[in-house]
């Protein structure tokens, strides 16, 4: 397969700006981690702290919905726009968890309800 | 292959895909993400329907068996590995090859710590009773938390071999997009555990 790619120098401008965008990236991404950690605590306290499970089980839920957005968009870079066939990508992993989400609804009806 | 010597100023900005080979990893290791997704997702279900099930009179339940601490330190020493191979990716951008092995290192050990540590829950679980085939509730249990603890073995043997393989190539054009779907596979490995931690540990103390 081909490793061959065009490629130039950048100009120091150029560079420059490239190493300050990916530090600012970089920095972003720091955040969502730390968005991230407080949302596993909140889970984890909730839990702990003893609410009402008809209240906390919809709730550590959603906490875990946001989180895993937050890992596919921005550490695994589904929002980046200059990914190869990103689209197609993005189809296909809400496909598999249109299909995991029907994989639930079908065993737990089918077998208990 | 011919070998091109980098500087950080012709570093392409995104070497996992200049080339067309790196183009084509992208998209396989999505395509085997989404199929992992539904694979993962029929554990889950078998889980969810056979769980606190098994023979009459079983003494163990969810609500009694798992400890939260455990699963806490544990769901910390994979997010905190998802970042530090953002760090390598970060690194792998910048043209840093340093970096990128110390923090793909410093994932591993991570990885590794969490790895123990599931490997002493299993044990301790073993311990008391609670076997593979003690109950459907069990079989179900260690299917599916054992799956996901396959696929960090799996991860662990992969990010070593690549860290060992190119320690004296240096970064290129052609491990670049290797390094970059570990990455990849990893953060998923982590996604997988955020519906672990709550469907399994959080909402199983529930009850």
């Amino acid at each position: 397969m081909g490793h061959g790619t065009e490629f130039r120098a950048k100009t120091k401008a150029q560079y420059q700006y490239d190493r300050h965008h990916n530090a600012v990236h970089m920095r972003k991404q720091v955040v969502n981690f730390a968005i991230m950690i407080f949302l596993t605590f909140l889970a984890f306290t909730v839990v702990v702290a003893d609410f009402s499970p008809f209240f906390i089980k919809p709730l550590i839920l959603l906490l875990a919905g946001i989180q895993v957005v937050l890992q596919l968009y921005s550490f695994m870079h589904m929002d980046d726009k200059k990914g190869h066939h990103i689209g197609v990508i993005q189809l296909f992993v809400w496909t598999g968890a249109l299909i995991a989400f029907t994989f639930f609804i079908t065993f737990l009806t089918i077998i208990w309800w | 292959m011919e070998e091109t010597k980098f500087t950080p100023q012709t570093w392409p900005d995104h070497p996992e895909q200049a080339t067309m080979e790196g183009k084509n990893k992208f998209v396989g290791i999505w395509i085997f993400i989404c199929s992992d997704i539904v694979l993962f997702a029929s554990v889950f279900a078998t889980y969810l329907s056979l769980k606190d099930k098994g023979p009459a009179g079983m003494e163990f339940s969810a609500a009694e068996l798992y400890e939260l601490p455990l699963a806490f330190v544990m769901t910390m020493l994979l997010l905190t590995s998802s970042l530090t191979s953002v760090f390598a990716m970060y690194h792998m951008k910048n043209y840093n090859f340093k970096g990128v092995q110390t923090w793909m290192i410093i994932t591993v050990l991570l990885g590794l710590g969490f790895l123990g540590l599931e490997i002493y829950e299993f044990y301790h679980y073993v311990h008391i009773g609670f076997g593979y085939t003690q109950s459907a509730f069990s079989s179900a249990f260690f299917t599916l938390v054992g799956t996901h603890g396959l696929h960090v073995v799996i991860g662990l043997v992969w990010i070593t071999c690549l860290i060992v393989r190119n320690a004296r190539r240096g970064l290129n054009l052609y491990n670049a997009p290797k390094y970059y779907a570990a990455s990849i596979y990893w953060h998923f490995i982590d996604v997988v555990w955020v519906f672990i931690f709550t469907v399994v540990y959080l909402m199983g103390v529930l009850g």
